[in-house]
């Protein structure tokens, strides 16, 4: 078991025949990822990869079958490509794109939430359950499939944990980059739930970032209905307060958004949090250790 | 982005949304015959820096005479402005915005930003004008009222007469409160704001409502929308070794340390400087050279981390999901070569081609102190940087 991907996903790439889509499409295929064909506009019909490319997102569902998709559209065009996605019936994209416009990103939420599809990103790694489905650019062969769920709103320093959790003779059941823009399709909170019913599930590592909430209502979240065990790390303690966001951003949450606050939100939840960045993976082996 | 107040201001008035009517100068000659051209006076002399506090670090004036104005304007063009928001070595100020004065009865807050938790943009506003709306949000949040911007149409005129009931208004000021605030939603959304604020919002004591300050941020990712936008950039507000690393698509963030640090991704960047505090170092930078490194970028960061004095090791923490190892490694020596490298380098590289990357590093000739993991690397770089400076 794991969420939201496995070896029933049949994913479609939209972007497929451009530098980054052809790239990654090939690095997920040789992982073993079912990729079903892509969506180019204005190359329908040919094949790439020796896979179908379609014009549009209905086209290709209509005749893949399939119920994902993953978008490495450029980022002018990516609001616009989730939308079409979510509009054509996809059940759950992945949108690996940065740099995504934000009043552009909350209209595509607002499509995906209107057609009852799920995203995950922008501006995201991806998610991969290990051995079943790789969605997105993160390095397969650091993965192993195991029980560790792992969530975090970055790219390179997921990698750092899961790394880490590999090396202490652990695995995962799936790994979720949820992305690091002010809005995003998938938050800590929808993972954490996800994670918290998934049986194959048996501990978590949540990693996040200051600024924002989303750490807080996980943390509120993980108090009142996680049993099991959690283990957090917070990015940013040493960064300059101030440069993150303009004059008046803060001021909706209220003064949240430090890593101190994080930190402090997550451990009155009962989440063990690491120090230091390089603890991630001992710190879960101890917690682990001792419930056994 | 940010852009200046007298910037903001000709955006509003673009918009219909009245705003006092001013001149902007650079020099004492032009900002005289500005003001003369306004008329008797009284004038405001206000400082034209991106950063808030202005007032309290006297760069705004209040005067009453064209003597009194040309003391302002002589003291105010070209000092170091201090603030709460530019550091101790303050902001010169190279333009000046010149007001008529107006007759306040009140003062109103009022802002828009985008809710992370709602996911919409949303109306602030406050009778607590003039003041720093974090300060209300700490002490008394129940005086902050939000109403939700709707993409497609904009503030409902309801939701703007509601607030203005809220904020006790009366006559025809409710209707111009009304009318500026649904314009500054327009405005938010058309401009693709993060920020758009008008503090104070004053309400003259003939019940006209006027932009008395203004202050707006663009979303960077947006800019593609607006090419009109890039001539407000002010690149005298910007640190230029910032400037330089966006020119080259890195990120780049100064700080007070010894330990240059260049790393991939914005996360690991963080959790980089973080490791380096935790042994007792102090990080010299944030620099995330994002997922397609060239040799290029590459060297053109270790410039920009070696133009800071105070650099004593360089820290290179690269997790290759994206970009291989070796083509780091590769980046790594051209740029030690070409800096001709002076201070301790350290290197932790993991992930994609790691092997190919130590390799080459190994047989480039180039002194590089190799770290296993993480906390290796920050306990070397801590090291370094202390046995560099005794």
């Amino acid at each position: 078991m794991s969420i939201l991907v496995n070896s029933d996903t049949r994913m479609i790439v939209q972007g497929f025949t451009g530098r980054n889509g052809t790239l990654h499409s090939e690095q997920m295929i040789e992982y073993g990822t079912h990729i079903v064909g892509g969506v180019t506009p204005g190359k329908g019909g040919s094949r790439h990869l020796d896979l179908p490319v379609f014009d549009d997102v209905v086209t290709a569902r209509r005749e893949t079958d399939a119920n994902a998709s993953i978008i490495y559209v450029p980022a002018r065009f990516a609001a616009a490509a989730v939308i079409e996605a979510a509009e054509a019936g996809i059940p759950f994209m992945v949108c690996i794109t940065e740099g995504i416009p934000t009043l552009d990103m909350i209209r595509a939420k607002d499509a995906v939430r209107a057609n009852g599809a799920r995203l995950l990103g922008a501006n995201c790694p991806g998610i991969i359950t290990p051995g079943e489905c790789k969605a997105g650019i993160m390095p397969g062969f650091i993965h192993r499939p195991g029980t560790v769920g792992v969530v975090s709103r970055s790219g390179t320093l997921t990698y750092e944990a899961v790394h880490q959790v590999t090396q202490m003779g652990l695995g995962q059941s799936t790994c979720v980059g949820i992305g690091g823009d002010p809005i995003i399709g998938t938050t800590f909170l929808d993972v954490l739930k996800l994670f918290n019913d998934d049986p194959a599930t048996e501990s978590i590592v949540m990693v996040g970032e200051i600024g924002g909430t989303a750490e807080e209502d996980a943390a509120d979240f993980i108090a009142s209905e996680v049993k099991k065990p959690v283990v957090g790390f917070i990015a940013g303690r040493t960064a300059p307060p101030g440069r993150r966001m303009g004059h008046a951003g803060a001021i909706v949450s209220g003064g949240k958004g430090t890593a101190d606050d994080k930190i402090a939100a997550l451990e009155r939840a009962g989440a063990r949090v690491a120090d230091s960045p390089a603890g991630i993976g001992t710190t879960l082996s101890e917690l682990l250790a001792a419930q056994n | 982005m940010k852009i200046h107040e007298y910037q903001a201001k000709q955006l509003l008035k673009q918009h219909q949304i009245p705003v006092p009517r001013g001149v902007v100068a650079v020099n004492v000659e032009q900002a005289l015959a500005g003001a003369q051209e306004l008329g008797d006076g009284p004038w405001v002399v206000k400082a034209q820096i991106h950063a808030g506090g202005r007032g309290k670090g006297g760069g705004v004036r209040v005067t009453r005479t064209m003597e009194e104005c040309r003391q302002a304007i002589e003291a105010i063009l070209g000092m170091q402005l201090v603030t709460h928001q530019t550091g101790p070595g303050g902001q010169q100020v190279g333009t000046i915005l010149i007001e008529e004065g107006c007759d306040i009865a009140r003062e109103i807050y009022c802002g828009m930003v985008i809710d992370r938790a709602r996911e919409k943009p949303v109306l602030m506003a406050s009778a607590e004008g003039g003041m720093d709306i974090e300060e209300v949000a700490a002490t008394r949040p129940d005086a902050i009222f939000f109403e939700e911007i709707d993409l497609e149409n904009g503030l409902s005129e309801q939701a703007a007469r509601s607030v203005a009931a809220r904020l006790d208004l009366e006559g025809k000021t409710i209707d111009q409160f009304v009318d500026v605030v649904c314009k500054l939603a327009r405005v938010f959304v058309e401009e693709d704001c993060s920020l758009a604020e008008i503090n104070p919002m004053v309400v003259t004591t003939s019940g006209d409502v006027i932009a008395l300050d203004a202050k707006i941020n663009f979303d960077d990712n947006a800019e593609f929308r607006h090419p009109d936008h890039a001539e407000l950039r002010d690149l005298a507000e910007e640190d230029p070794r910032e400037t330089r690393a966006s020119e080259w698509d890195l990120s780049y963030v100064g700080m007070d340390g010894t330990i240059g640090c260049m790393v991939n991704g914005a996360g690991l960047a963080m959790a980089t400087m973080d490791i380096i505090k935790l042994h007792g170092g102090e990080p010299a930078n944030f620099l995330d050279v994002g997922g397609t490194a060239t040799a290029d970028r590459v060297t053109e960061a270790f410039k920009i981390i070696l133009e800071d004095p105070d650099v004593a090791a360089i820290l290179v923490n690269i997790f290759g999901g994206i970009i291989r190892c070796d083509l780091i490694a590769e980046g790594i020596v051209q740029a030690a070569r070409e800096t001709q490298l002076q201070v301790p380098l350290i290197v932790r590289l993991e992930g994609n081609s790691v092997a190919e990357g130590h390799a080459l590093l190994e047989s480039s000739g180039i002194h590089v102190i190799s770290a296993d993991d993480l906390a290796d690397a920050a306990r070397k770089a801590v090291a370094a940087a202390e046995g560099g400076r005794g």
